[in-house]
């Protein structure tokens, strides 16, 4: 909503400059986004007045004028134009100003053209920011010759009225009445404590009985409570005046002639939308308001011929429907230049009615804007008589003196309970009751018998709350005080919280960064993990309405994610990336309920020296940190729980457990999947469950007592085929030993000279200790023997030294 | 003998002053003082001497051994210094040369600033409450007093799963979650991810984070709400932060606010920062709407509360001078790495 503070001036004085009076205002509700002064936009634009113009002798086109500007001593400037001629009043452009004309902004200098001095420069309409619409006696092409009362010298701000305020005011929803001058300086009235003066419109008209000529029918009263109407007879179309002209540029709205005009400047004075219709175009004089029927149709003002429905409610005539209600009108219902008789409209429409017939048929309009918020039930007859009384004013046609009110609106005021001790109990203030009553009745709330009664055009008090906060914005919200919550609460993490931020904690220490990547992705992302067509991960939470089809499904899976940071992160040249993300997966569960929301880290590796090992580290550091028991890594096998493993490579991959739990999934990635995605190196990714971590981690610590008694330390060198996994050696090591082994480590894989070919020496470091005794020797050896044997059942021999 | 005596000091003097390294010191005490010293052969011929000699001989002796026995320690001392000296010169580095870094992480920004806010609330007593971001239309829209049709609706654009299930548009739908699920009194925040559908720009994303809050119990008040988000950006921005309210609407508050917090350029002056306001605005807030609590069973003559949300991408990007949102989407390590 744009204000003119010129035409608020109609109701409110106010002693404030622009700048207070927005900041004012944006604190007692009204928020103002930016306010123009107008006259900024032709600063250095002053009245000259043509003396002479002779030929430029050095050029044809051009002309050589003496001008005064005002000043006593006339000023030379050098024109093109040849339609100003001695004793024109023009626009000039004095040197200094800086001129924009389309995209291009000049600054105006004293020259030579063609060898003459010129001071400046004329004006035409767009360099002015002006249009036809502002002066329709212009010539738009060339420059302005004003035909307004102004003296040379004068600037030209004040000269053609371009001198207003415009005040940009960002209205919430629950106030469609401030979508209005008389709204506004309401409010302004109540910030400033000033009066509000509202003079009720009066017209006169002519004897005429509008029954005659036209009747008005509501069929569905629920939807259209109230219509009143009124006649013009003998219109004369033609530009409206200046002042009004001005105040609707002011208001962000284009001049178009006086009938248009005046159903605008209605609308933006009291927010009341108004339509006019061309009697000519009302078949029978007959207003219906009735719903559509099916596959009726109609041609909008903006020339699209709409199929409408059942639910939408239309203005028809006696035989088609002449607008769409609330929304736009049709083709033909307008005002033309050889209109002669013309029906006003002004209406109230349900809200929901008007926003889902505007929505459905794509056509949201100023009116329907209005409309959809809720307007006051009782200003249907002030706002038509305000039209007729102001096309008597602008002698624009003769009001039939009859106005019809179908009216089957029945506004009951909300009554409110007033309990100002309840009021300062709920916002922390000590504001008097005489105050609140000031404040309220300011904003045209009555206060009576301890209630307060809401004026029809405040549809949004409802409450004691809504009272409240009406006392405390013209109160100040910064009158009230800070205060402390008082009383004790509890708050801690909870334990899945505690764990989520060690997990993060721990990743960070290990040298992975945070990331952040959306939560909905490409279904084609799938195919570039090689997922197979049958995989329950495509079963998506898919977006109706998204952005495009890369932002389209809700993932199943934090793999693609994490490979695309990945992989922009090779392509940028980023010679690592060491990544975590802690993110949700969204899981389908049933048609029209949620789906499962599942948390997990994933961890994505490539360069600083990383390969398999980093990551299985990385887990294990994680699990231990965690206090997972019983962790162990299997292959992906065919009936891995993950369907990722698609992405990994088949060899360099496992799946971690705890127990029986499956706790995640991690490896190096498969070469094509890799390719896919462009990396050009070894890239390893995990995904960890966190909900199967929470359910397996535990934080209870209990110490064990430091050993009493020396360990003994044996290392051993075995050579066994390839095939013989280190974690079957270990395994049987650790049960050939029992319960004195203190750990068994793996220190050396060799392959290559000495060792034969297929086969690979595996040295373990044993280290051996009873918690009761000092071990002996005898022990020691008895123990690797077992060890020994265990392994050469395995097929593993100690190597000869 | 009592010359003999001097001059075993005299050359012993002279020969220790005279040794250079630890060893030949060593050689020298043998030699003198050892089982076969030089001193020692003295003393055994002591017995030789007459009984009236003896005393002062052996004095002497004694005198001559302790001499002798003190210049060897420290002279001792003095190698062993010089020796170790020489080995702290020789095994001088270069300490400009550069450190060896064991991998270290960083969390990101987003992360980071919202750790911050969960302490500052943990620390005001609040706990931290999670929702669902795949949500029912009834908690992110209708029980916060936004019925369908209502024309609030119309600001946040939303992404529709059915028309019953929607991505949800701001974390106050946890509000009602906590509601349903709590009794008062009720001290929670919720951060966690939003969504509307906004192409992405320099100050727009499709996701983005908010952290809601909402305190519910008897006899809470707006200037309790103020008192809370002061506290809150203080904690954050600093002991002289201020903040300011502005009436605004959501249909789930009542009385609704925006509050801004002064500029932290110019103090509240205006400048290009703020767009000349003195004020930039961080966060929407407000008393809980009596309908609100009544449709989650709450009954609003006994209890009141508030409920504010705050953006997190807004915080995170003024703090760290970050002027286009894309960023903390795209994850180069090298943006990452600035962060701690």
């Amino acid at each position: 909503m744009n204000l003119s503070l010129r035409w608020l001036a109609d109701y409110v004085k106010l002693d404030v400059t622009p700048k207070e009076f927005c900041a004012a205002m944006t604190m007692s509700g009204s928020k103002v986004e930016a306010y123009e002064e107008e006259k900024n936009r032709l600063d250095g634009i002053v009245i000259g007045k043509i003396l002479s113009k002779k030929p430029h002798e050095n050029a044809d086109a051009l002309f050589v004028c003496s001008v005064d500007m005002g000043s006593g001593e006339p000023v030379q400037i050098v024109t093109n134009a040849k339609n100003v001629q001695e004793g024109d009043l023009v626009p000039v452009a004095t040197p200094g100003t800086v001129v924009t004309e389309g995209s291009e902004s000049m600054k105006i200098k004293v020259a030579k053209v063609r060898g003459v001095e010129s001071r400046g420069m004329f004006c035409g309409l767009e360099t002015l920011g002006l249009t036809q619409n502002d002066f329709p006696y212009a010539d738009p092409k060339s420059v302005f010759v004003i035909k307004e009362d102004c003296k040379p010298g004068q600037d030209a701000a004040s000269a053609l009225g371009v001198d207003d305020v415009s005040v940009e005011f960002e209205i919430t929803s629950n106030r469609p009445d401030c979508l209005s001058v008389i709204g506004l300086a309401r409010e302004a009235a109540a910030t400033f404590d000033v009066p509000l003066t509202v003079n009720t419109p009066v017209f006169h008209g002519s004897d005429e009985d509008i029954t005659k000529t036209l009747s008005v029918e509501i069929l569905n009263t629920e939807k259209c409570t109230r219509y009143c109407a009124g006649l013009v007879r003998n219109v004369k179309i033609g530009p409206s005046p200046r002042w009004m002209r001005e105040r609707l540029r002011a208001s962000g709205v284009r001049p178009i002639n006086n009938l248009v005009d005046i159903t605008n400047y209605v609308m933006l004075e009291y927010g009341q939308p108004m339509h006019a219709f061309d009697l000519r175009f009302v078949k029978d004089g007959k207003i219906i308001v009735r719903n559509a029927k099916a596959g009726e149709k109609i041609t909008t003002l903006d020339g699209i011929e709409r199929e409408l429905s059942e639910e939408n409610l239309i203005i028809a005539d006696s035989e088609k429907p002449i607008a769409v209600a609330g929304v736009m009108g049709g083709e033909y219902s307008g005002i033309m230049d050889d209109t002669v008789d013309v029906v006003f409209e002004s209406a109230y429409f349900e809200p929901v009615q008007v926003r889902r017939t505007a929505k459905k048929l794509g056509m949201r309009t100023d009116a329907s804007a209005r409309y959809e918020k809720g307007l006051d039930e009782t200003s249907m007859p002030v706002t038509l008589a305000r039209a007729l009384q102001l096309v008597e004013e602008l002698g624009a046609g003769e009001p039939v003196g009859t106005t019809i009110d179908c009216n089957y609106a029945d506004p009951k005021p909300n009554h409110i309970p007033f309990d100002p001790a309840w009021i300062n109990a709920f916002l922390g203030t000590e504001i008097p009751a005489e105050d609140m009553v000031k404040y309220l009745e300011s904003l045209e709330i009555k206060v009576e018998n301890g209630e307060c009664i809401a004026p029809s055009f405040r549809i949004d008090l409802a409450r004691p709350a809504d009272i409240a906060e009406e006392v405390a914005r013209i109160f100040g919200y910064n009158n009230i005080p800070n205060s402390v919550i008082r009383g004790v609460a509890k708050a801690q993490l909870t334990p899945e919280q505690k764990l989520t931020r060690t997990i993060s904690q721990t990743m960070a220490g290990m040298g992975c960064s945070g990331i952040l990547t959306y939560s909905f992705i490409s279904p084609k992302w799938f195919d570039k993990i090689g997922l197979p067509a049958d995989s329950r991960l495509r079963r998506t939470v898919t977006i109706t309405n998204p952005l495009g089809e890369d932002t389209s499904v809700m993932q199943t899976t934090t793999l693609p994610g994490m490979l695309e940071i990945l992989a922009n992160n090779y392509n940028k040249r980023n010679p690592k990336g060491w990544l975590f993300e802690i993110g949700k997966e969204y899981i389908p569960t049933e048609p029209d309920k949620l789906p499962e929301e599942l948390l997990r880290l994933t961890v994505g590796l490539y360069g600083g020296d990383a390969d398999f090992f980093t990551l299985k580290g990385m887990i294990e550091n994680l699990l231990a940190k965690l206090g997972i028991p019983a962790v162990r890594f299997t292959r992906c096998g065919e009936d891995c729980a993950f369907d990722e493993k698609c992405a990994f490579h088949p060899g360099r991959s496992a799946v971690v457990y705890s127990g029986e739990t499956a706790l995640g999934i991690f490896g190096e990635i498969h070469p094509a999947v890799q390719k896919t995605y462009g990396i050009g190196v070894r890239t390893y990714v995990a995904k960890l469950n966190i909900p199967e971590l929470f359910a397996v981690a535990s934080d209870e610590i209990s110490y064990k007592p430091l050993p009493k008694f020396p360990a003994m330390t044996r290392d051993i060198s075995v050579v066994c085929d390839e095939a013989v996994a280190v974690g079957e050696l270990e395994e049987a090591i650790s049960r050939a030993v029992g319960k004195s082994l203190e750990s068994v480590e793996l220190f050396d894989v060799y392959r290559g000279e000495q060792i034969e070919n297929g086969k690979k020496s595996v040295s373990f470091a044993i280290i051996l200790r009873n918690p009761e005794e000092t071990m002996t020797t005898e022990q020691a050896d008895a123990a690797m023997k077992r060890v020994l044997k265990a392994l050469s059942a395995m097929g593993a021999e100690l190597r000869e030294a | 003998m009592k010359e003999q005596l001097k001059s075993i000091e005299e050359k012993a003097k002279a020969a220790i002053s005279a040794v250079k390294d630890l060893g030949a010191l060593d050689d020298l005490r043998v030699g003198i003082l050892g089982k076969k010293g030089e001193l020692t052969g003295i003393l055994k011929q002591m017995g030789k001497l007459s009984a009236e000699e003896r005393p002062a001989m052996g004095q002497l002796a004694n005198q001559v051994r302790s001499t002798v026995e003190n210049l060897i320690a420290e002279k001792s001392a003095a190698l062993q210094a010089a020796a170790q000296n020489a080995r702290l010169a020789a095994e001088t580095i270069d300490i400009t040369m550069p450190g060896r870094k064991p991998p270290a992480g960083r969390l990101h920004p987003l992360q980071i600033v919202e750790e911050e806010v969960k302490e500052i609330f943990l620390g005001m007593g609040f706990s931290i409450a999670d929702g669902p971001e795949v949500e029912y239309d009834y908690y992110n829209f209708e029980a916060l007093n936004l019925p369908p049709d209502h024309p609030a609706r119309d600001t946040q654009d939303t992404f529709y799963i059915t028309d019953n299930i929607l991505l949800r548009t701001q974390t106050s739908s946890v509000q009602v979650h906590v509601m349903e699920t709590q009794k008062p009194p009720i001290r929670v925040i919720s951060p966690g991810r939003v969504y509307r559908s906004d192409a992405v720009d320099a100050t727009h994303s499709p996701l983005f984070h908010q952290v809601e809050g909402l305190v519910i119990d008897k006899g809470i008040t707006m200037a309790d709400l103020k008192g809370t988000l002061e506290l809150l950006m203080q904690r954050l921005y600093g002991d002289e932060c201020k903040i300011r309210l502005r009436p605004h609407h959501f249909p789930f508050t009542e009385p609704s606010a925006e509050v801004d917090v002064m500029c932290f350029q110019c103090h509240g002056k205006g400048c290009r920062m703020c767009k000349n306001e003195g004020y930039i605005e961080l966060l929407g807030a407000g008393m809980v709407h009596p309908w609100v609590l009544e449709n989650s069973g709450i009954d609003s003559s006994v209890y009141s509360g508030f409920a504010f949300g705050l953006g997190l991408e807004r915080i995170v990007m003024r703090r760290y001078n970050i002027s286009d949102m894309r960023l903390l989407f795209e994850n180069d390590t090298r943006f990452l790495e600035q962060f701690r």
